[in-house]
């Protein structure tokens, strides 16, 4: 049976003068050429029981862009808020329209060997090291859009951490759309190397004069012997802009990954996190929440790889679903042969605010060893009635009570983003997606 | 400001087609305590919900009105805002939700938008009240009684009826699970509400809450009805003689099922 492909809206001539332009290595620019042939192969991914077929994940422009700006306060509101306490931007990059407009790392770090640079800046710049790392928790091939980020990619970050270089600051990225049809085509490579520590932070903006737009994001963090990444997202893209998001974690021995992603998006989103515990004594812990609202489609994959021996997982998905919103969440803990002592738990609840809304949590737990623990839990359900009448007793409105409750059941990641400001960010999101 | 008053006139209420309040009638003006006694499954605890309005209780017949309005008019917030207030047997757990946010909520959504509490007087009443009931200040951030033991849970009932300050507080079995420490911070707690625009009915399966919280009625309830009226001496002679004996000098014999309430 023959494949019947969409014919891309870009190509190799476009994509060599666009790599030119931005002064690129060749490997990178080989990389794109590569992407650009798997691309035009390669099927669209199929998340489960969501049709993604006529999801506009290709036209966009990609060869946007902004220019610098020497005050913070030069750019938008919607970023500044993200930062108004002073010294939570001490180590920040901010993109516009895929390009960094504000960066700055204080020189502390700089001294100890940080590297935090805007992807463009890192592939010229610190070359041989990026290559090390690019693509290597995730494959170019995986499927067409995995190979679309590689072609295209317009934007992203490199956050480098020496050994032993332990950060107690959080480290702050921002990206921000407002081009008519603009794409953001970001690749983000965070590096911990052993023994060293960081909290990394990363907020998706956009306005509504995007328009119909797309963002294709692929994240990789390589977590060293020992090291600890806390890894923090805020997804907030307006509703006509498509998002395919792969975050990947590789966690080393005794290395440690936190995720704590909201995702709340308007639009239609597709999402892969994956971590790969590969190294024996490695853990990760991850949280996720999201909203779903309006008549927008989601599919939420959260997948745990143990390979190490006495790896460790906690996966803790909370969602609701408003309107005639669509949810798919998969949560998938992997025990391979060999990984004795393993334990992966992991729960997922979705609560239903709507008649016309659907939700739908499948877990998933696949076992090659014997000496393991692992658990899972999945509920969807409406808000508890005794609940509702606790707190309406109490004088308080039903709408009021049932947003108390939603943003209650909602909290855990909240509390767990280490920005003031991302924090604000996300609990005014809540409120405004609940509300 | 006028006393307030309660009237409950030939309450009846079923739950789940089974009828279990069977003309049940009551008046209450502020100033008032009153205990209502009687064995399990006679309706105490239906009564108190009915009257708060839990959506699991029918009220087939009746009346209750509060101050002349008809409390079964109205939502359950509404009642809670007209000056009801149920401190419950089994209060729910609301993860997420500090107490501190869930009660400046409350006292918002009765005071009304434009009249908020200022933050400020707010934290300091609360402080104030947890004191009083021997609290410790980190209930304040807690979520909702997630993780509370039985008597936290309803310690923090009575600092809840506190802030609310209510024309009418029912306290459903408010003394069942406690030890006798918590039993006293409790009624201090409830004495410290005493005043006459404050009345309260207090249900009640024992004697010994009394001893502490002195009533001005005692009324005893059995199958779905009160069968006897009078003063604390009702519930001392309650103590000595069992249901038992007030069921052979009333002439009472039991329904042929009793159902848990």
């Amino acid at each position: 049976m023959s494949m019947q492909l969409k014919k891309l809206p870009f190509g190799a001539e476009e994509i060599i003068k666009f790599a030119e332009k931005r002064k690129e290595p060749k490997w990178f620019t080989d990389t794109r050429l590569k992407g650009l042939g798997l691309a035009e192969e390669l099927p669209l991914p199929k998340p489960e029981k969501t049709r993604i077929a006529d999801w506009n994940f290709t036209n966009f422009s990609y060869q946007i862009g902004s220019s610098v700006v020497s005050q913070l306060n030069e750019l938008p509101e919607s970023i500044q808020n993200l930062m108004k306490n002073g010294e939570e931007a001490a180590n920040v990059l901010i993109h516009v329209n895929s390009s960094a407009v504000y960066s700055q790392l204080s020189k502390e770090l700089t001294d100890q060997g940080v590297i935090y640079t805007d992807l463009a800046t890192a592939v010229r710049e610190h070359s041989d090291l990026l290559a090390n790392y690019y693509f290597k928790t995730t494959s170019i091939g995986k499927h067409q859009l995995t190979a679309m980020n590689a072609a295209l990619v317009n934007g992203g970050t490199f956050l480098y951490i020496p050994k032993n270089v332990v950060i107690e600051q959080p480290i702050q990225a921002v990206y921000y759309q407002d081009a008519p049809s603009s794409g953001l085509v970001a690749h983000t490579v965070v590096v911990a190397e052993q023994s060293s520590s960081v909290t990394f932070v990363e907020s998706y903006l956009s306005d509504s004069s995007v328009g119909e737009g797309a963002a294709n994001l692929v994240n990789e963090v390589i977590v060293g012997e020992n090291a600890q990444v806390k890894y923090g997202a805020v997804d907030e893209f307006t509703d006509q802009i498509v998002t395919y998001v792969s975050r990947q974690a590789e966690v080393a021995k005794d290395g440690r990954i936190q995720w704590a992603l909201g995702q709340m998006n308007d639009g239609n989103t597709l999402s892969e996190n994956a971590t790969n515990l590969e190294g024996d004594g490695a853990a990760a812990d991850i949280k996720a929440v999201s909203i779903g609202s309006g008549t927008q489609k989601q599919n939420f994959d959260n997948y745990v790889r143990h390979v190490g021996k006495a790896t460790q997982s906690q996966l803790l998905v909370r969602a609701a679903q408003k309107d005639a919103s669509n949810s798919i969440f998969n949560a998938r803990t992997k025990i391979e042969h060999g990984a004795s002592g393993a334990d992966g738990e992991q729960t997922q609840r979705v609560l239903m605010l709507s008649d016309d809304a659907r939700g739908d949590a499948n877990p998933i737990l696949l076992i090659d060893e014997y000496d393991v623990i692992a658990g899972h839990a999945a509920s969807v359900g409406r808000v508890d009635p005794d609940q509702l009448y606790y707190l309406m007793s109490r004088g308080i409105k039903q709408e009021l009570a049932e947003k108390l409750i939603v943003e209650g059941f909602l909290a855990p990641i909240v509390d767990l983003l280490p920005i003031e400001g991302v924090r604000r960010q996300l609990t005014t999101l809540i409120e405004r997606k609940v509300g | 400001m006028t006393v307030p008053e309660l009237k409950i006139n030939d309450l009846r209420v079923s739950v789940e087609g089974k009828s279990i309040v069977k003309g049940f009638d009551l008046n209450m003006k502020g100033g008032e305590i009153h205990a209502l006694m009687g064995p399990n499954g006679t309706g105490k605890s239906t009564v108190a919900s009915a009257l708060m309005g839990h959506p699991k209780y029918e009220v087939t017949s009746g009346q209750a009105h509060l101050d002349g309005q008809n409390l079964f008019d109205m939502a359950v917030d509404e009642r809670a805002r007209a000056g009801m207030f149920l401190a419950m047997q089994y209060p729910s757990e609301v993860s997420g939700v500090s107490n501190a946010d869930f009660l400046r909520t409350a006292i918002n959504g009765r005071r009304g938008e434009g009249n908020e509490i200022p933050l400020m007087k707010f934290i300091k009443t609360m402080d104030k009240k947890m004191q009083l009931l021997e609290m410790d200040q980190s209930f304040a951030e807690r979520y909702v009684n997630e993780g509370f033991s039985g008597g936290e849970k309803k310690r923090n009932e009575i600092l809840q009826l506190m802030m609310l300050e209510p024309k009418f507080a029912i306290l459903d079995e408010i003394d069942s699970g406690l030890d006798i420490d918590a039993l006293k911070w409790v009624a201090k707690g409830v004495n410290s509400m005493r005043s006459e625009n404050f009345g309260c009915l207090i249900i009640t399966h024992y004697q010994r809450l009394l001893n502490y919280i002195k009533p001005d009625f005692v009324h005893i309830m059995m199958n779905g009805q009160i069968v006897k009226t009078g003063g604390p001496e009702l519930a001392l002679q309650l103590e000595k003689e069992g249901y038992d004996g007030m069921k052979t000098e009333l002439g009472i014999t039991d329904d042929e099922k009793t159902v848990e309430a």
